[in-house]
């Protein structure tokens, strides 16, 4: 769906995105993560054909970007660094008016389209009141809305969840996935884990321009081959699997190549209490951190 | 594209709010004459104000003398230079270009609606005129014709062709305002600075044409033959200034678009 070869972008002296290889097939969830300043939405904009490339190729939906926006455009919908509408136009007015932009449907359905759009993200009940008016929350379901108006084949969204607060990012979630599961593919950029962690099915990290990471997030938080057992009594288990312990961390001790059922027998065999056993798995926070260098916008002495 | 920018242009507040302030002011000078009986003697003070104080029909043309020079070229630099860089600065331009509209299509969609603008304030401010004209100062005998700048009769049909030909030089003459003003508005981020660059080569140009060590500059300044269209109504038409004001803002219009389109169909759209 996008497939992105030695993507670069150059503003002046700064080096904003640097030979980026981005794989998005089709279905995917891809969480797009990096740092403040990392790079995310200046990407996001040259898929779009905000921004042109320095160099590097961009194939979105099988054709080259920005030359082939006309046909590409129509079947993708975006949300750019935050939502943005005509401010003393009503929600449904703003919808209506940007319908009416670019190629789009018959103006017959067009009330019908904006509805549908406004009902997918909450605000279908919403009245006539000018954008203006609207809480942080509201203007970012508007964003939404207009990037559904033509049900797209693939979302493009920078920070979907900004602003919206806990049953709100609840809602936004379980609609990328019920989109994703009627076949949309979904393009997510993000510096929030937690969000990109509990709807992506691929991961691609941004390290000051660079890619770091990009691999399944299964693979990525695949098990270490490590068991972390939690005792009362350490001094005990140490000594019961003998040489297999890598690490003692309080009441938890990190065991090498164990399998938990074989292991759990064991200790219980040898009279250890056993309060808690699990395979060790990295966190999508340990991979992140592990492959970025410290945030761009630190700016610390030497 | 130009119907959701014309549609855009009518329903917005601000477009009628600037619309009546235009209005007001030949509406005022109407009272004024009226009430005063005070008219500026034949040949001083703003065109064709002296020839109202007879005939109250012929005030439309007086209100757009009095509305070309200063208040519509503000007004068509506000519009314009706040088209682009608006848009920018609302964040709604990125929303706009990837629906997808086409970059040059936005332009001249743009630069459609700046111009609509002035055709409809234009119209307002004839209709009012006329109206308001019959009100306060009377209608002369139509029979008798109406006397022209140099002081011969022109018969109605005449007089109402040119007025549409005074008009079509006015909307020339606001393109070349509208251009430059788009073109900076393709430049910056900030609306206001689009307006107030294209405001203040207005003023430039119109304090140079005052200003005797600036003569080698004077043929090439942007409102030079503005006022030329009261040319228009001598008998026989002068046409010297008028032809050369005509070539001369189509020049600032193609300079400037064609510098504003090269500029935006190649610009980094980050806001």
């Amino acid at each position: 769906m996008i497939r992105t070869q030695g993507l670069t972008k150059r503003f002046r002296h700064v080096l904003a995105v640097d030979a980026l290889d981005l794989d998005v097939r089709e279905g995917d969830v891809y969480g797009f993560l990096g740092a403040n300043g990392s790079g995310k939405t200046t990407t996001v904009r040259m898929l779009l054909g905000l921004v042109l490339a320095t160099s590097g190729t961009i194939e979105v939906l099988g054709r080259s970007m920005p030359r082939g926006a006309r046909e590409v455009l129509p079947q993708v919908g975006s949300l750019v660094e935050g939502p943005a509408a005509y401010s003393h136009l009503s929600g449904r007015a703003n919808l209506a008016l940007f319908d009416a932009m670019g190629p789009s449907g018959p103006r017959a359905t067009r009330a019908g389209r904006v509805d549908d759009a406004l009902e997918r993200v909450g605000l279908g009940g919403v009245d006539r009141r000018p954008v203006r008016a609207y809480s942080l929350g509201m203007r970012q379901r508007l964003g939404l809305a207009l990037a559904l108006l033509r049900q797209p084949r693939l979302l493009v969204l920078d920070e979907p969840t900004n602003g919206l607060d806990p049953q709100g990012i609840r809602e936004v979630r379980d609609l990328l996935l019920e989109l994703n599961a009627a076949g949309t593919t979904v393009f997510l950029s993000s510096h929030l884990l937690a969000e990109v962690g509990h709807l992506s099915t691929r991961v691609g990290v941004l390290d000051g321009g660079r890619m770091v990471v990009q691999e399944e997030l299964a693979v990525l938080l695949q098990p270490t081959g490590r068991v972390v057992v939690t005792t009362p009594d350490p001094e005990a288990a140490r000594a019961l699997l003998d040489g297999r312990v890598d690490l003692v961390d309080g009441q938890r001790l990190f065991v090498r190549d164990g399998d938990p059922a074989e292991l759990n027998a064991r200790l219980v065999a040898g009279g250890v209490p056993v309060t808690a056993l699990a395979e060790e798995r990295r966190t999508l926070e340990d991979v992140v951190l592990e492959a970025s260098r410290p945030g761009s916008d630190r700016w610390s002495r030497a | 594209m130009i119907a959701v920018e014309l549609r855009k242009m009518l329903v917005s507040r601000r477009t009628w709010v600037t619309i009546l302030l235009i209005d007001a002011l030949p509406t005022l000078v109407a009272i004024l004459l009226a009430v005063t009986d005070l008219g500026p003697r034949p040949g001083t003070g703003p065109a064709f104000l002296s020839a109202v104080m007879t005939d109250g029909t012929l005030f439309p043309l007086a209100a757009l003398a009095i509305v070309l020079p200063l208040f519509l070229p503000i007004a068509v630099a506000l519009t314009a230079g706040d088209a682009i860089a608006g848009e920018g600065q609302a964040g709604t331009l990125r929303y706009v270009l990837v629906r997808p509209v086409g970059r040059t299509r936005l332009l001249v969609a743009k630069l459609a609606a700046v111009m609509a603008f002035v055709v409809v304030t234009v119209l307002v401010v004839a209709a009012t005129a006329y109206v308001v004209g019959i009100l306060l100062l009377g209608q002369e005998d139509l029979t008798t014709g109406t006397t022209s700048i140099s002081g011969s009769t022109m018969s109605s049909r005449e007089l109402v062709l040119r007025t549409l030909l005074a008009l079509a030089y006015a909307m020339l003459c606001m393109l070349g305002v509208a251009s430059i003003a788009l073109f900076l508005s393709t430049m910056t981020d900030s609306p206001l600075g689009a307006a107030m660059g294209s405001l203040a080569i207005l003023i430039a140009s119109t304090l140079l044409l005052t200003l005797e060590a600036a003569d080698p500059l004077k043929p090439y300044l942007l409102t030079r033959h503005w006022l030329a269209f009261v040319d228009l109504f001598r008998d026989p038409i002068l046409w010297r200034d008028v032809v050369r004001g005509s070539v001369l803002q189509l020049v600032y219009v193609v300079v400037f678009l064609a510098a504003g389109w090269a500029n935006f169909t190649t610009k980094d759209v980050t806001v």
